[in-house]
């Protein structure tokens, strides 16, 4: 009997040393994921903030892009995004709130979801061919902040819709079916219910978009980006600089660039699309604490 | 005095499953009528195709006739395709089986079915929540907490709230299907005491839970086996002396 119990602790301990082992080999490949993230951003940190100041925030470019600052491509950046949001949020939500709600499951509403799928898998260059055929040149808009703006909307459209739609589903069919029997209209059980308790799902996906499009060069590549410029937009048909591919020049186009600048730029770019990711962090987990179901 | 008139009603969902097969039932006003039999039987499928709900499922075909009366003899043609659904839905109120309320407040539960109708009198509205709330018996409980969100009440409270929300719509009928199936006994118990308390005012068709809730509520008690209608009688005969060999057979425990 003794010896039996104890063989079996003998067992157990050993079964409990190979789980201990298992666990810390988990637990460092983990943080080897983590690791190049880590880097990069501290690396960024270290080497950018020393540029960091109110001239290399609010001032121009100057000595070919050598010292000063780069209010005009932050200030870009910020036109595109919002450019990005009025092309591509309301439509998104529309399309999703379709295709959650109303549409029919047949081939054609197949036929679209599928399109959304490829259209979020397909290179960011490539939008940005099609933003200079259809915009700059058939359109006319020229490069301008409009085509760009159209295009990066392009690119985020199927992020928008999948995530907003997913949101959609999300919220429980049993509402619906309440919601009806109390002789609402399909239309007011949306707007008085779906919507509402989809809102965070919807706004996050959204906010994840944005990021995304605040950070790509290469859809404004073409459609409405600049080198330099010496004067800030007046109009959306102007061109502008933006922080990625000013990011872009100021690293590979300029000879004798002082690298305290190039990170420095590279810090705010990171900051400014952290920030986005922490506000739909931020709206996602409150909106989990509120959830009633 | 009829408030419901079923004739040869017979409905197929599109998967072939036939869930009403040439149903004939006359529905008393202000009485209860208990819709019971084993699951499967087409009760849920009959209360569904009286509110309309069952426009949301897929239904292939539904034949027969199905009228509701009013008060002057008017009959309305439930199945019509032009029928207003959503004015029919204010009538024909219904609770389900799990108490769902909405992720709202207790007092926007209970005033959602007027809201959505267009009702914006604050005051008519607060006199409704009170009154269905009261009528439900669950004023006492809620009546401090009115903003509270509802899904933060316990079951019991959650599907007397739901039976309120269907009061507050103001209609002619509540359909309940299986609403106590959840419910511990002390709050079946106030559920089934308010709604014989409610018969008075309202046409209530109960879907039960168990034999027992059957018989203890049914004034008219109708038998549904697969999609049939095998026996309608008075509660007090049908469950004392059942005329059919299946009613026998399910009401005394042989299958079930």
């Amino acid at each position: 009997m003794n010896a039996t119990n104890k063989s079996l602790k003998l067992r157990s301990s050993k079964r409990n040393n190979i789980q201990r082992l298992g666990f810390a080999g988990l637990g460092l490949l983990t943080f080897l994921t983590v690791l190049p993230i880590l880097y990069i951003v501290v690396k960024i940190i270290v080497e950018g903030i020393s540029a960091i100041s109110m001239d290399f925030l609010l001032g121009f470019p100057t000595d070919g892009m050598r010292a000063g600052g780069i209010m005009p491509a932050i200030l870009g950046t910020v036109l595109l995004t919002f450019g990005v949001t009025i092309a591509a949020v309301p439509l998104g939500i529309a399309a999703s709130v379709y295709l959650a709600e109303y549409a029919p499951d047949n081939r054609w509403t197949r036929l679209i979801r599928l399109a959304i799928i490829n259209l979020a898998g397909i290179p960011s260059v490539v939008y940005g061919l099609f933003g200079l055929g259809i915009f700059v040149l058939f359109f006319q808009f020229g490069t301008s902040i409009l085509a760009a703006s159209l295009t990066l909307g392009i690119m985020t459209l199927p992020v928008v819709i999948s995530t907003a739609e997913e949101a959609l589903r999300s919220v429980p069919r049993s509402f619906r079916v309440v919601s009806v029997s109390l002789s609402a209209t399909q239309w007011q059980t949306i707007r008085r219910i779906v919507l509402p308790q989809s809102l965070p799902g919807i706004l996050t996906g959204v906010i994840l978009g944005l990021e995304r499009a605040a950070g790509e060069t290469a859809p404004i590549l073409f459609t409405g980006v600049a080198f330099y410029l010496p004067t800030l937009p007046s109009s959306p048909l102007d061109p502008t600089m933006a922080l990625p591919y000013h990011l872009f020049v100021i690293t590979t186009q300029v000879p004798g660039m002082p690298s305290e600048i190039q990170y420095g730029t590279a810090l705010v770019l990171l900051v400014l699309v952290l920030g986005l990711n922490l506000l739909a962090t931020v709206i996602r987990s409150r909106a989990r604490r509120r959830r009633q179901w | 005095m009829n408030k419901f008139i079923l004739e040869n009603l017979s409905l197929t969902y599109s998967d072939n499953v036939q869930a009403l097969k040439e149903i004939n039932l006359e529905i008393p006003a202000y009485s209860i009528t208990v819709l019971f039999g084993p699951a499967g039987g087409g009760k849920s499928s009959l209360l569904r195709t009286l509110n309309r709900l069952n426009d949301l499922a897929d239904v292939k075909q539904i034949t027969g006739r199905a009228d509701l009366l009013d008060h002057e003899g008017n009959i309305l043609n439930l199945l019509d395709k032009s029928t207003d659904v959503i004015a029919l839905r204010r009538r024909l109120s219904m609770v389900f089986a799990r108490p769902i309320v909405l992720p709202l407040s207790i007092q926007q539960n209970l005033t959602y079915g007027l809201e959505v109708s267009g009702v914006r009198n604050r005051e008519r509205l607060d006199q409704s929540v009170q009154h269905s709330l009261q009528q439900a018996a669950l004023w006492d409980e809620v009546k401090d907490r009115l903003n509270d969100p509802a899904a933060a009440l316990s079951g019991g409270q959650q599907q007397r709230l739901c039976l309120a929300r269907c009061l507050a719509l103001e209609p002619e009928v509540i359909m309940l299907d299986e609403p106590t199936s959840g419910l511990d006994p002390i709050s079946t118990n106030k559920v089934e005491a308010s709604l014989q308390k409610l018969k008075e005012s309202y046409t209530i068709i109960l879907v039960p839970h168990s034999i027992q809730q059957a018989a203890r509520m049914a004034d008219l008690a109708a038998f549904f086996l697969q999609g049939e209608l095998i026996e309608v009688a008075p509660g007090n005969d049908l469950f004392i002396n059942p005329g059919q060999v299946k009613t026998r057979d399910y009401v005394e425990g042989r299958f079930g």
